[in-house]
């Protein structure tokens, strides 16, 4: 099976999150960023499918915050190929709508059984990368996947319900699944063999022309949130708080 | 029909309907009463005449019965609701912030070129444009946006929006299904439900709950964590990371995609606060919650918060609780 897998960088969000000078957009020039959590599930269930049944995965991304470095560790766990799309502007990653065009266009000439993306970007706003390209490929979509498995030249699929209850689907092949989560956490490896990845890995970059593109939703203003009200912030030692809370849950009779 | 009507996806799941149709509806009257539109519920279901009495805040209910549509696949919802949209044209389409939304509310906008907001906290009606604010980056950034093209495609939050009150006298419809209900099966086809294995704990039936997120950091730091659960005479539960790091099963998760609880105490350690954490928590009687993060959105629905890292409290908390218990 050919399985290609799309990886996104978003804003660390450990770092604090600022909003450039127009205030309607952020300002990424000091972000860290991250490789997008879900879309490293979608690469632990690829490698898990090519695993169980053989086959390539294929990782793609857009040239856009550290990804060289997602892509050399996913190369370290198992991937085969790793293609990049140049990417111009180092402060703003295109709309979902546009990189989706992008991906589809790349997946065209790559011409997966399967592709595998994160259901969700934390900075998604106004589009969801993965359903555009299943749109824009005309596949079948399913999305807040958590669970995968080749049966019989289609997969059966595990959509996740409220109450830990799944929904299991029987998807044929060639498909776009959005993936909340893989059967297994994310593989973890050692820096050093991502640094022998670097050395040893191609990452292969594919021109890809933009799409014009005019938003279809204006942001007006963008900001942090200011609650109407906040906790009580309990402050002191770790002993002095601890003590307080105790107090609390003995005052509310929630000590038995 | 009429361009200023508002059409709610009135989901079902496993024969009942979502709990957040009744705040979509909600939503929905507050703005058609500023467009001057009515209030639409679409029912897509083999039948869907069972939920004709839990949507009669709407003013029409618009039933689309068909055999493909007794368990929910996406492709055979989106036909039928992408047909109901292009003949209703309505100004917008509410959806909930759910495992269907999210099938439905991206694809309906993508095979339209519609807009789309997702995370949608408030929507509001101003000079003719509809004005939403919506919620990103984890509940961190808020995003106040402007949509004039319509139909716009709105993914609403759960515990955003007061549920509808006023019972009306809704006009029900039938609709033709589309054709292609009636072709072959679909790419992705509903095979059966699958319930979580009996046996563990019933987090939604205990009085204390002690919850952690990715502030644990490691697997090790559980344990003291459950015996202070344990001390407490109350269970452990988690936020989505900390179950997709296989260290706490599905059953023990809160949020949108795991259960949804009411306990006296909810004491969050290590839990930033996303909103799909917070839907499912948010009704506790009493929240106290231990992030590093002082901008940690959990403090928003904190009652009372400590900046502090949580296995720096754990130990003398258990102390202090056992010094009181004595």
């Amino acid at each position: 099976m050919k399985i290609a897998v799309v990886l996104r960088q978003v804003p660390d969000l450990i770092e604090p999150l600022e909003v450039d000078a127009t205030g309607k957009a952020f300002d990424l020039s000091s972000a860290t960023f991250v490789l997008n959590e879900s879309d490293d599930h979608a690469l632990e269930q690829a490698l898990l499918l090519k695993e169980a049944q053989g086959g390539q995965v294929s990782v793609l991304a857009l040239d856009f915050g550290d990804v060289d470095n997602s892509l050399y560790a996913a190369a370290a766990k198992g991937a085969d190929q790793l293609v990049k799309i140049p990417w111009d502007d180092p402060n703003r990653s295109p709309p979902p709508q546009v990189a989706a065009q992008m991906y589809a266009e790349l997946l065209r000439t790559i011409d997966p059984d399967l592709v595998l993306i994160g259901v969700q970007a934390h900075d998604e706003l106004d589009g969801v990368l993965a359903p555009e390209v299943a749109v824009a490929l005309s596949w079948p979509y399913v999305g807040v996947v958590r669970g995968v498995k080749a049966a019989d030249g289609s997969l059966l699929v595990c959509k996740e319900f409220p109450g830990a209850v799944m929904a299991e689907f029987q998807v044929r092949l060639p498909a776009v699944l959005g993936l909340l989560g893989a059967e297994q956490p994310p593989r973890y490896v050692p820096v050093s063999r991502i640094r022998s990845a670097m050395k040893t890995a191609q990452i292969a970059e594919q021109e890809v022309s933009p799409p014009s593109w005019t938003g279809r939703v204006q942001v007006a203003r963008l900001y942090p949130p200011v609650p109407a009200e906040r906790a009580e912030m309990l402050t002191g030692s770790a002993e002095e708080v601890a003590d307080r809370i105790a107090a609390l849950l003995e005052e509310k009779g929630l000590l038995r | 029909m009429s361009a200023s009507d508002i059409l709610v996806l009135a989901e079902t799941v496993r024969g009942n309907l979502s709990g957040i149709v009744s705040e979509l509806l909600g939503a929905a009257r507050s703005v058609a009463n500023a467009t001057g539109g009515q209030v639409l519920a679409a029912v897509l279901s083999s039948d869907g005449a069972p939920f004709v009495a839990g949507l009669q805040d709407a003013d029409r209910i618009l039933l689309v019965n068909h055999p493909a549509l007794a368990e929910y696949a996406p492709e055979p919802f989106l036909a039928a609701l992408q047909t109901m949209v292009q003949t209703e044209s309505p100004r917008a389409v509410l959806i909930g912030n759910t495992s269907i939304g999210w099938d439905m509310a991206p694809l309906l906008a993508a095979r339209l070129k519609a807009p789309l907001v997702l995370g949608c906290q408030e929507l509001q009606v101003e000079d003719g444009r509809l004005r939403a604010t919506c919620s990103l980056c984890g509940g961190k950034m808020l995003a106040e946006v402007q949509i004039e093209a319509a139909p716009a495609v709105v993914m609403v939050l759960p515990g955003s929006c007061a549920p509808a009150t006023a019972a009306g006298k809704a006009q029900v419809q039938t609709l033709s299904p589309p054709a292609s209900l009636s072709a072959d099966p679909s790419g992705v086809e509903f095979r059966q439900w699958i319930l979580p294995p009996p046996g563990d704990v019933d987090i939604t039936s205990q009085d204390i709950l002690v919850a952690v997120g990715r502030g644990i950091q490691q697997k090790e730091n559980l344990e003291p964590i459950q015996q202070l659960a344990e001390l407490l005479g109350g269970a452990v539960c988690a936020s989505r990371p900390i179950v997709d790091q296989g260290w706490l099963p599905t059953t023990r998760q809160v949020g949108k995609s795991g259960m949804t609880v009411k306990p006296k105490l909810y004491l969050a350690l290590g839990i930033s606060g996303a909103p799909e954490h917070v839907e499912g928590m948010s009704g506790a009687d009493l929240i106290i919650a231990v992030n590093t993060d002082p901008k940690a959105p959990i403090f928003d629905v904190a009652d009372y918060g400590a900046q502090m890292d949580l296995m720096d409290l754990v130990e003398p908390l258990s102390q202090a609780i056992q010094t009181r218990k004595k």
